[in-house]
């Protein structure tokens, strides 16, 4: 007895320490689902950050990267202004409780994978008058603001998605601080924040605000009451402030943007931990209108989480299926469409931050990566853009929020390194036609 | 013969499993017919509580054994119980970390058996016979 208990400890440990989960290669639109797994402990690898020293993130041939600030205070997405200035959101929000044991264990464990900087809790502006490629001005744009994190600009007025509100700042061409504080558009939901994050994008014709509310918890382990107004995408009429559900059953919807001909709405969502390496493969897909996309109880359409009680067969047989799959805990929490000025391999699709995986033995994300689309749909497989974020067993840097400069550059956040990079095609793309025309590479 | 009882912090130690991992199985009965989350968060607390007491009653168990000539049967079932019910309730505690209802039925199936064999434990610590008469 005591030798069978003795074999199944050790078991136990060697599937928790036990190295290789093999990619699944989980991408597009019928990704391969194995069956969930229990674990006794679940698969962890946290990375373990180091310096850059003088290393910088790998971009393709053709294009280079550059540091245009550092020190920042945890710099999550970043808004490019129509002169070309940058707001760069900082902070670190959640404040839910730790209830049970594992709250207070896992919460130690995976903070070793992130700053030990404490969140601004600011804006900061970056401003590259000349236009050289050097952003010479670095200053505080806003403070004293609750875990910033989504921003979007509508004519005059700066939308910023804090923890707990919407807030506006009135704005105007060249602007580096407003004269007075923010006002308050809605509050958001912020009870407990398991997942904190609020993305924020503003439609194309400029009347409503979408702004992405994660669960309050990776299964409902704190309760189905916890859930009110969680795991979802709200619309809010810009001027009025008044919300409703755009849709539901969306886990963690950690980045939203607007397709720039369609004007559909795109968000890339971080699915559920703890059955597996290569379960559940987070998302990119198209926000349908009143569409419900499992969470909790079903993944990748109509897949049963059992982890859920009560369940509701209602609600899992009107599940939608995401449009695209990157990967399983790749934790994608950039979304941008390109533009022609980036290139012509990179002309049309959107890049996708991805920090990186806690979840599973072989990390994953930890780049950003590019999904080429046809027809406003996207198609193949990610291709790497900016990669070398992990090295060596290190981890140097964890890509956050991504955004395409319309005068050629994609600016990426990084939130453990406190940077933020700027990859740029080394010859600039003069026009659209000029894209098109380029050579392959 | 002398009867001797077991050294009294020995003996609060060993009390307190009963009531803690008995809580663990009331509170995951609870959990199980109401899926109420908050008995879940209790079972994982009184479980960790138990295995504090636990843990260290089979500490008193173990310097018995070694310091007690001749080592008498009883005894020596004493600590394999204590040690079993140690080994079981950390899986359980391990078991009750998973998220939600993926605990069950492995959190239930353990709490009973982790608490029956506290009231055995305890049973036989008390008894007459147990290890803490001297020959």
């Amino acid at each position: 007895m005591k030798r069978l208990i003795c074999a199944f400890v050790f078991c136990a440990f060697m599937a928790a320490c036990g190295g290789r989960d093999p990619d699944a290669a989980q991408y597009g639109s019928a990704p391969p689902l194995p069956e969930p797994q229990k674990q006794l402990f679940p698969t962890m690898k946290i990375a373990e950050p180091a310096a850059w020293g003088g290393r910088k993130p790998v971009v393709p041939a053709g294009y280079s990267i550059t540091a245009i600030a550092t020190d920042l205070a945890i710099p999550r997405q970043t808004l490019i202004l129509p002169n070309g200035d940058i707001l760069v959101a900082e902070g670190r929000g959640g404040n839910a409780p730790k209830l049970t044991p594992k709250d207070v264990i896992a919460a130690r464990i995976k903070a070793k994978g992130t700053s030990p900087v404490k969140g601004g809790n600011r804006l900061t502006l970056l401003r590259d008058a000349d236009g050289d490629g050097t952003y010479e001005v670095k200053s505080t744009f806003a403070e004293d603001l609750n875990a910033p994190y989504g921003l979007a600009l509508i004519g005059s007025q700066l939308f910023v998605a804090n923890q707990d509100a919407l807030v506006r700042f009135e704005y105007q061409e060249g602007l580096t601080r407003p004269s007075s504080a923010p006002v308050k558009v809605t509050d958001l939901p912020s009870a407990l924040n398991h997942h904190w994050t609020k993305a924020l994008t503003a439609s194309a014709d400029g009347r409503f605000l979408y702004v992405g509310i994660g669960s309050n918890s990776n299964i409902t382990e704190r309760g189905m009451t916890a859930e009110v107004d969680r795991a979802m995408v709200w619309q809010i009429d810009a001027q009025t402030g008044a919300h409703k559900p755009y849709a539901t059953g969306l886990r963690n919807p950690t980045a939203l943007t607007i397709h720039p001909v369609t004007g559909q709405l795109w968000a890339v969502v971080n699915e559920r931990d703890e059955i597996g390496p290569n379960l559940v493969p987070d998302y990119l897909t198209s926000v349908q209108e009143g569409g419900f996309y499992g969470w909790p109880y079903s993944y990748w359409g109509k897949n049963v989480d059992t982890r859920v009680k009560p369940e509701d067969p209602q609600k899992v047989a009107s599940a939608l299926q995401p449009d695209y799959a990157l990967g399983s805990h790749v934790a994608a929490l950039g979304v941008a469409f390109s533009q022609p000025s980036m290139g012509a391999r990179f002309a049309e699709g959107v890049f996708v931050g991805e920090h990186g995986s806690w979840n599973r033995g072989d990390p994953s994300g930890y780049k950003v990566v590019f999904v080429t689309f046809q027809n406003g749909r996207p198609v193949g497989e990610p291709i790497d853009f900016v990669t070398g974020f992990q090295a060596d067993g290190k981890t140097f840097g964890r890509p956050v929020g991504v955004t395409v400069d319309p005068r050629g550059a994609l600016i990426v956040a990084d939130d453990l390194s406190n940077t933020i990079w700027r990859v740029t095609p080394v010859e600039a793309v003069a026009s659209p036609d000029a894209a098109t025309a380029a050579p392959p590479q | 013969m002398v009867y001797r009882p077991i050294n009294s912090l020995h003996a609060v130690l060993l009390a307190g499993t009963v009531p803690l991992f008995l809580g663990v199985l009331l509170a995951d009965l609870a959990y199980s017919s109401t899926y109420e989350i908050q008995w879940k968060n209790f079972a994982s607390w009184l479980l960790v509580g138990g295995l504090v007491f636990a843990g260290l009653t089979l500490l008193f168990a173990v310097i018995d054994l070694v310091r007690i000539t001749p080592r008498t049967g009883r005894l020596i079932i004493y600590t394999v119980i204590l040690l079993v019910l140690w080994v079981l309730g950390f899986i359980n505690a391990l078991v009750h970390a998973s998220d939600a209802w993926a605990s069950m039925p492995s959190a239930l199936i353990l709490a009973w058996i982790v608490a029956l064999m506290a009231i055995a434990a305890t049973w036989m610590g008390f008894s007459r016979a147990h290890a803490g008469v001297r020959e």
